[in-house]
């Protein structure tokens, strides 16, 4: 019943939701763990002694949950990634729009933000704008693993037992590449895109005889990395870097259909109390200094100009060694998820769960 | 060697140690077959652990438990055919009536009819035919004891232990249950061992009785011999009520003479214990209350006495229970002495009243003192 | 009058705080679900009512199974800890002398210190491939290849037998507790051996014991969420997971509710059915203990 109770408690707390009342002193929030270091948070409250900073860490899936379950309230600043901004503003109107004006675009990597612009912009108001960049991937042991460049790698029988994936939608879309499919221009016809799913679906239940055990978190996939249980393994860039500081033979892989490229963004909830210091919180993170204390703590690139200039020096190395230009230019950004994607592809991932294979 | 035993239960030198305590020292006792033994002894004395090693619940440090002639050291309490009435009872609250009788044919193996019939015979003999289907909690504290009982008998068990039964029953009951466990012995023909710290249980009861202190038998013999003569100071004093003094012998003729008290009174006696009692040796004298008169001292003078001790005083109170009523007199001395009278409602004795009390030195019973007793 | 008055409000004020915790923890919560597992999404910011989530629950081997699957296993792991806790249980309320009770108690008690999470790590670092159990018979020769304990079913309803058993324990020990010695040493004497005390007197004893931990058990089990994800292997499917699925990464909250009630209405089934059994009640059971 845990599961419950939490959901339960969650709905008490919309219920109650009015009832509580934020002091105009407290920013509250919302982002990914590691997205708001401590350092940092002294050094801005230092800055702005009339503020308080209040964290909560939570990923894509739940911080919309929770916008969702108060219909934006509770706190003043979300940070999910750029392609979960229009469809839940459309299906749940959690969001408002930005005042340009307020930040601080010039220093803003112009093809990143006009990237998200274009993603959040919902009848001429734009909802996000992006603060950090980072991919999603493959690893691999470049001892045990020297061939290792694509997504469908990781069923490769040569590997057996030696690799792992993460079951949500980023394996779908990786996969779907490597089969020589495009999943974000079937976006616009969901029949098609279902197609792409069922033949996934089809080849990762195959597949999963290959693999160890799918990962859950940064932690259980470090671990299985490092103690050499599994050789490679669909990652985010910032767990393979970290790994990279502790076993060098560990690197990030671009796939060679491309790295899938995701932006986390700066978005406020549609009842956040303290907007203005949500924009300074935005502008303050933003300054070069702080920057590389964000990067360090994140393992992501700023989504500033020279932002990867800005990286602390190993993480710098990490992505020099994992990236070329070419890689570069071939990230797959993330597409806008259209209304109804995710319950198709949830349906496919419990289909892959529930397939009996190894 | 076949030759069929004369006592269901002989103990030889039984002890029982835990760890540096010994709660058992060196006992060792007979019981006839069919007889009603009780084990008589204040709290903490032993008699619990003595009835745990004879069910087999606790093993003896040394001697030896023979049942029917057999020794039953090593053998584990189900197989033993000693059963025993626990304080609680301890009948199956999850199970009715019949349940509880029948578990231990069960257990025996006995055939679905066979139980039947034993038990619907033992409910009958316990005159309870039909309670056969109640629950436990139905049943009153009077008919729980017998079920426990009928759950034991029904098995044909050489022994029967009863652990203090009567305990937990309020006193109008326990007295008709005492003649009732009686008549049940007697019915069922077994040999009851009861084990009790309730004096007037075990002397209405029992055919003999064991006097227990400090995990050693202090006399074993019938109700009326331990009343009468008793072999102890411990013995004379735990078995029924007594007026007692301590002094030292003044003159011995060795079976009787004069002791001065610590109060400093003079008073002649009959040696009771077995050892001969010495000029100057320091000793207990217990004097029953039935047996000293209490006369108003007007009376007295004229009437003469009939005993060879005398003391004067004033009765302090009247403690009236019919038949059993007693004064309390305050002695010159100052101690207070207890005496049976009987209070007819007319011309009786009133406290402030000054009496004499009189008691012959037969009944003055006097025994080397021994401290702590 | 003026008293009569008082003393009611004094009840009332006494019994809302109860109140309250009741309507606004437990049923509110319980009839939003109700309401919202009855929706159907037509378009977005559009519902309508039905009963199309429930009848994509009947519709899809998968949630069924799952849901049965769980089941089992929660009953598997009850069996466990009622296999496991019972002589425990009768350790610390029969034989354990009351000092060394309270540290026994203490030892059971010491795993619920942690969070779920931090317990989960404890077995993956005992039970992984390259962890301390695997190590160890390495290194004793027993085998000669590193053993993958993790990510299996054994797995999870060890994780989940660890977890639940002190739940397990506490209502046997205090009905154990309440069961007077001599009883069973009747049993003894009336001639039953060990087995049959056990099965005629101890065990009916304590049933009301062990009918209580068991619900408490199932309950938990069924319920669980981190244990069977993190220590589950590719096919571990939990129906809990189902449901965060729904509400999180489906943004269905309308089938995640109904998949809420389902399970609600599973597990009360499954311990309807047990207490049918075992011809037990809830108020002699769970309530008293």
């Amino acid at each position: 019943m845990q599961l419950k109770t939490t959901l339960t408690g969650l709905l008490a707390a919309t219920m109650l939701a009015g009832a509580g009342s934020a002091n105009a002193e407290t920013l509250r929030l919302l982002t990914w763990g590691s997205y708001a270091p401590d350092e940092l948070i002294q050094k801005f409250e230092a800055e702005y002694p009339d503020i308080d900073v209040e964290v909560t860490f939570s990923n894509n899936e739940e911080m919309i949950a929770k916008l969702r379950a108060t219909g934006g309230a509770g706190f003043d600043l979300a940070q999910p990634s750029h392609d979960r901004i229009y469809a839940a503003q459309l299906e749940y109107d959690i969001y408002k729009p930005l005042d340009l004006s307020k930040i601080d675009t010039d220093v803003m990597e112009a093809k990143l933000l006009d990237g998200v612009k274009e993603n959040t912009t919902i009848e001429g108001e734009v909802y996000a704008v992006p603060h950090q960049w980072g991919t999603s991937g493959l690893m691999a042991d470049k001892t045990k693993a020297p061939d290792f460049k694509g997504w469908g790698d990781l069923c490769d029988p040569a590997y057996k037992g030696k690799t792992s994936m993460r079951l949500k939608r980023t394996i779908l879309l990786g996969t779907a590449f490597s089969m020589g499919e495009d999943p974000f221009a079937a976006y616009s016809d969901l029949e098609k895109y279902q197609g792409i799913l069922d033949k996934v679906a089809d080849k990762l239940i195959e597949c999963k005889d290959n693999i160890k055990a799918y990962w859950k978190g940064g932690d259980d996939l470090s671990a299985m990395m490092l103690s050499g249980e599994i050789v490679a393994s669909e990652t985010w860039d910032s767990t393979a870097y970290k790994l990279y500081d502790q076993n060098e033979n560990i690197v990030f892989v671009p796939p060679e259909t491309g790295a899938l490229a995701w932006i986390d963004t700066f978005a406020l909830p549609r009842k956040g109390k303290a907007d203005d210091a949500a924009y300074k919180w935005i502008n303050f993170v933003l300054r070069p200094e702080n920057v590389t204390l964000m990067s360090s703590s994140t393992g992501a690139i700023a989504a500033v100009k020279g932002g990867k200039d800005l990286l602390p020096e190993d993480k710098k190395a990490a992505v020099n060694a994992a990236f070329s230009d070419a890689d570069i230019d071939n990230l797959k950004f993330f597409a806008n998820i259209p209304p109804g994607v995710e319950d198709m592809e949830g349906k496919t991932l419990e289909k892959i769960k529930a397939a009996t294979g190894g | 060697m076949t030759q069929s035993p004369d006592f269901d239960l002989e103990c030889l030198d039984i002890s029982k140690n835990f760890g540096a305590f010994r709660a058992v020292k060196d006992v060792s006792f007979n019981i006839p077959s069919g007889s009603f033994f009780s084990i008589l002894g204040p709290s903490g004395c032993g008699k619990t652990t003595l009835m745990r090693m004879i069910a087999g619940f606790e093993e003896p440090t040394g001697g030896d438990i023979r049942i029917k002639g057999r020794s039953v050291l090593g053998t584990p309490p189900n197989r033993r055919n000693v059963k025993m009435v626990f304080q609680h009872l301890a009948l199956f609250p999850m199970m009715n009536v019949y349940e509880n009788i029948a578990y231990g044919l069960r257990c025996n193996g006995v055939s679905g009819d066979h139980i039947k019939r034993k038990v619907h015979d033992v409910l009958e003999r316990i005159a309870l035919p039909d309670v056969a289907e109640r629950e436990i909690h139905q049943l009153s504290g009077g008919q729980k004891q017998r079920i426990a009982i009928a759950r034991c008998m029904v098995l044909d068990p050489d022994v029967l232990l009863l652990d203090e039964p009567l305990g937990a029953l309020d006193l109008k009951l326990r007295e008709a249950m005492k003649i009732e466990l009686k008549l049940l012995q007697h019915q069922f023909n077994t040999t009851f061992v009861y084990i009790t710290h309730d004096q007037s249980e075990a002397l209405v009861m029992s055919d003999n009785v064991a006097i227990m202190n400090q995990g050693e038998f202090e006399q074993i013999g019938t109700p009326q011999e331990l009343y009468h003569h008793p072999n102890t100071a411990f013995v004379a004093g735990f078995v029924g009520d007594s007026n007692r003094w301590s002094g030292t012998v003044k003159a011995s003729d060795g079976s009787g003479g004069k002791v001065e008290t610590a109060q400093g009174l003079s008073m002649s006696f009959n040696s009771s214990g077995k050892a001969a009692i010495q000029e100057g040796a320091k000793v207990d004298i217990f004097v029953r209350p039935e047996f000293i008169k209490t006369i108003r001292a007007a009376e007295a003078d004229r009437q003469g006495s009939d005993g060879d001790n005398t003391m004067d005083g004033v009765v302090d109170s009247l403690l009236f229970n019919g038949a059993n009523s007693r004064v309390l007199v305050r002695t010159g001395s100052g101690e207070l002495v207890e005496s049976d009278i009987t209070i007819t409602g007319d011309n009786d004795l009133k406290p402030g009243e000054d009496v004499r009390l009189v008691w012959s030195s037969k009944q003055a019973m006097c025994f080397a003192h021994q401290e702590h007793t | 009058m003026q008293n009569k008055d008082i003393k009611r409000l004094s009840l009332i004020l006494l019994f809302a705080p109860f109140t309250l915790w009741i309507a606004l923890l437990i049923l509110l919560p319980h009839i939003g679900m109700v309401l919202l597992s009855f929706r159907e999404k037509v378009a977005p910011r559009v519902y309508e009512y039905s009963f199309a989530n429930y009848l994509e629950f009947v519709n899809e081997p998968i949630y069924w199974n799952t849901l049965l699957r769980t089941g089992t296993m929660s009953l598997l792991v009850t069996a466990l800890a009622l296999l496991i806790g019972f002589p425990i249980a009768y350790y610390i309320a029969k034989i354990a002398g009351p000092r060394s009770r309270g540290g026994l108690f203490l030892l059971c008690l010491i795993p619920l210190w942690v969070s779920d999470l931090i317990r989960a790590f404890g077995w993956i670092l005992l039970l992984r491939e390259t962890g301390v159990i695997s190590s160890f018979l390495l290194w004793t020769g027993l085998i000669s290849t590193p053993i993958e304990f993790l990510y299996n079913d054994v797995a999870v309803i060890i994780g989940l037998v660890y977890t639940v058993i002190l739940f397990m324990i506490v209502p046997l020990v205090s009905t154990l507790d309440g069961m007077d010695n001599s009883m069973i040493e009747a049993g003894y004497n009336l001639g039953g051996n060990g087995f049959t005390v056990l099965r005629r007197i101890i065990i009916p004893y304590a049933m009301p014991g062990i009918v209580a931990g068991c619900i408490v058990t199932f309950m938990l089990t069924a319920g669980s969420y981190l244990t069977p994800i993190l220590l589950g292997g590719k096919n571990s499917s939990w129906f809990t997971e189902q449901i965060y699925n729904q509400f999180i990464t489906r943004f269905n909250w309308e089938g995640g509710a109904a998949f809420g009630m389902l399970l609600l209405i599973f597990t009360s089934f499954v311990i309807w059915l047990g207490l049918k059994l075992s011809g037990q009640t809830l108020a002699n059971t769970v309530a008293k203990s």
